[in-house]
């Protein structure tokens, strides 16, 4: 009997132990509890987080969703008790979808320390949902030593025919050359956007240019500049590295490719600058020229994803934590400093200048009085699905290059707009 | 005599009356945590329309009209019954036809039931990766890819299944062949019968059991499919119809499920949750029936 008890107790001891482990313990001065989307930062996040612990004792928890599941780990972690005090609504198809969410930013101390209204995203009520912590910019990435070494100058690419010229004399004398134009655009998960969200944008901008600009998602668009994406699409794939065929399932390693001076052009954003200039110090960017009247004034690709929001259902004093941390990150000279080489550059009055050679680029550009392309692809309706239909038939375009094959891309990047609206606004 | 059986039980129901509760008690609650309260929540989240699983709004039978307007919910229901039923037919066959063989006397038949049953251990998503980088390394020499017909696609998810799977059934037909009564192969051996004979009429006979398993599993499997066919080709290659409407051609329904929820709007989450219920059901009702059928065949030693 008294072992039967004895192991009564340990085994309900145990059990305490176990109920214990869930219960949480509460807390007066609040906490910040971030739920970050891009992987490729988290390291720098999380000293971030442990340097604003150690200043000023206030815990801050950072989470980095997995690489394409930002959405479901939100989804995820919203349900929670302790839910995210601060995450990410990178665009309207999120404002949408979260604004019940979002604290209100108007008028807030993190509000007052920005320098420009641009990155800012607003529910149609005019509620400041989320706001912008940096932006960052894409492109085509140019090797200058490479296009020189091919007889050129940077000076020759001004325009599409400019940039046609080039990349079509590199690939016919790619094997007595030694590289090859454009480095492989792959169409797997890990490559795919850069074509379908980010040339995609081309099309998107000018045509939302012609219409006045868009203020928020068209239910449906015409398609009017589908020859542009085309021209420098097929310009991109048929003046590569690897064959189009192969694309599919991709697997080479565009980066490598282009830092390893394989290839001349590269498409894709600032964030590379710091992998890319390792190798390639003198890399540039230039913008998509596709053969739009006017292009010789185009500039890069700006905008943003990386928008903070506070959750309104989060306690107030974990609110409050959540607001100081995040004005913290853009005033405090180190953690800005940190902050803005991974992110680029921050939009903010006393955040640390930035060194990334993409976005001086950009900033070049502008001084030049060019026009910058403003990222519309993030209006995109029910993006994966969106996109994943605009892979699959371009997979299929890949393989052959038919005229049938050509009308269904555009059936996918026009079509398929209206029907994913429908789809996201039911 | 009866009284003494039923005092010796009473001696034992003492203590299991007394701590009965207390073994069954985790056990219980795990299952409760684990299966059935996320079970009836499922069923009740179908008639809602939700983002957060705290706030949810009830819109009574709304998303099971959603879900038989969706024509990739069809599509991929027809998709899902065709591969199931090869996958069945091959996976059995081919498990039979191993363990047969390495139930005669063969030299190194631990060794060879070892290595069948080995990719079983591999989980579906690491098959799928694996699997997709030797069907493209050979499928690119003809400058195509899995991802580009439809037929590789649905061929390709067969082999990865089988070779997934037929060493698991393996195992289990290996344990029915050797219950199968030598007394009995004896018999049949002085009679006469031939060895088409003795497999046909005596020992699938007696294996009835087995594949009654076999065939439940394989049954199962083959619907409820989702790591691989995410890992292969996760539905492509589509077919972009006039209008901009897709269909994925090699979209199983526990993807198309899958897609369905975090694909698309919230109001799109109460009409996968939906879909997931009439997925509960198939499955459960191909399963019992397929029980019923193999069950009446099984003969009794």
């Amino acid at each position: 009997m008294m072992k039967k008890a004895l192991s009564l107790i340990l085994a309900m001891v145990l059990c305490l132990g176990l109920l214990a482990g869930c219960g949480s313990s509460g807390e007066e001065t609040g906490s910040v509890y971030w739920l970050n989307f891009k992987p490729e930062s988290d390291e720098v996040l999380q000293e971030i987080a442990q340097m604003y612990t150690e200043e000023t004792g206030v815990e801050v928890k950072v989470v980095t969703a997995a690489s394409g599941t930002y959405n479901q780990t939100l989804l995820a972690e919203m349900d929670k008790t302790e839910a995210p005090t601060l995450f990410v609504i990178g665009n309207q198809n999120a404002v949408k979808d979260w604004k019940d969410y979002a604290l209100n930013l108007k008028d807030t101390a993190i509000a007052k320390e920005l320098n420009t209204d641009a990155y800012n995203l607003y529910d149609e009520d005019g509620n400041l949902v989320s706001i912008g912590y940096c932006y960052e910019c894409y492109g085509i990435i140019v090797n200058p030593k490479l296009v020189e070494a091919a007889g050129f100058t940077m000076d020759d690419i001004k325009n599409f025919d400019g940039l046609k010229k080039v990349a079509e004399s590199i690939h016919s004398r790619a094997a007595e050359l030694g590289f090859d134009a454009f480095s492989a655009s792959d169409m797997d998960d890990s490559s795919s956007w850069r074509f379908t969200g980010h040339m995609a944008n081309l099309e998107y901008y000018y045509e939302s240019k012609a219409d006045g600009g868009w203020k928020s998602c068209p239910e449906s668009i015409k398609g009017t500049y589908m020859e542009n994406f085309k021209n420098l699409y097929d310009l991109c794939i048929n003046n590569s590295t690897v064959e189009p065929s192969s694309l599919a399932t991709g697997g080479h390693d565009a980066q490598n490719e282009f830092k390893t001076g394989k290839a001349a052009f590269y498409v894709n954003g600032s964030w590379e600058y710091s992998a890319v200039s390792e190798t390639v110090p003198e890399a540039t960017m230039i913008p998509y020229y596709c053969g739009v009247e006017g292009e010789e004034k185009a500039g890069l690709n700006c905008g943003t994803e990386n928008c903070w929001a506070i959750n309104s259902q989060a306690s107030e004093a974990d609110q409050k934590a959540t607001m100081d941390f995040m004005v913290w990150c853009v005033t405090d000279p180190e953690a800005s400093r940190k902050l803005v080489d991974t992110f680029g550059v921050m939009p903010y009055k006393q955040a640390a200048t930035s060194s990334n050679g993409f976005l001086a680029a950009a900033n070049n550009y502008s001084a030049d009085g060019c026009y910058v392309m403003d990222w519309v692809t993030n209006y995109q309706p029910n993006v994966d699905e969106y996109r994943k239909a605009l892979v699959a038939a371009l997979n299929a375009y890949n393989a052959d290059q038919s005229e049938a094959n050509w009308e269904s891309v555009k059936t996918a990047f026009v079509d398929g707009w209206a029907v994913q609206y429908q789809a996201a606004n039911k | 005599m009866k009284k003494k059986i039923s005092n010796s039980r009473s001696t034992l129901s003492g203590p299991l009356a007394k701590w009965g509760w207390f073994f069954l008690g985790p056990v219980t609650l795990a299952f409760i945590i684990g299966f059935v309260w996320p079970f009836f929540q499922g069923i009740y989240l179908s008639f809602c329309k939700f983002r957060l699983i705290s706030n949810t709004k009830f819109v009574g039978f709304d998303n099971y009209i959603e879900v038989f307007k969706d024509g990739s919910f069809l599509h991929s229901f027809w998709y899902t019954a065709l591969f199931a039923i090869v996958s069945l037919v091959l996976i059995n066959v081919l498990a039979f036809m191993v363990a047969y063989v390495l139930t005669r006397e063969i030299k190194g038949s631990n060794l060879f039931r070892t290595v069948f049953f080995m990719p079983n251990l591999i989980g579906g998503i690491v098959l799928g990766y694996i699997w997709s980088m030797i069907f493209d390394g050979i499928l690119s020499k003809f400058g195509t890819s899995i991802l580009l017909e439809s037929k590789y696609g649905f061929w390709g998810l067969i082999i990865l299944l089988c070779w997934q799977q037929i060493g698991y059934m393996m195992i289990i037909y290996i344990a029915g062949l050797q219950a199968v009564p030598e007394d009995m192969l004896e018999a049949a051996k002085i009679d006469g019968a031939k060895s088409g004979q003795t497999l046909f009429r005596v020992i699938i006979p007696n294996v009835m059991p087995s594949i009654t398993i076999c065939t439940f599993l394989s049954l199962t499997n083959g619907f409820k499919l989702f790591d691989q066919n995410l890992a292969l080709t996760a539905g492509q290659p589509y077919i972009i119809q006039e209008g901009g409407t897709v269909i994925k051609t090699t979209e199983m329904l526990a993807l198309n499920i899958y897609n369905t929820f975090y694909g698309q709007s919230s109001a799109s989450q109460g009409v996968a949750q939906a879909k997931a219920v009439v997925f509960f059901i198939l499955v459960a009702g191909l399963g019992l029936m397929q029980l019923a059928i193999t069950r009446k065949r099984e003969v009794q030693q």
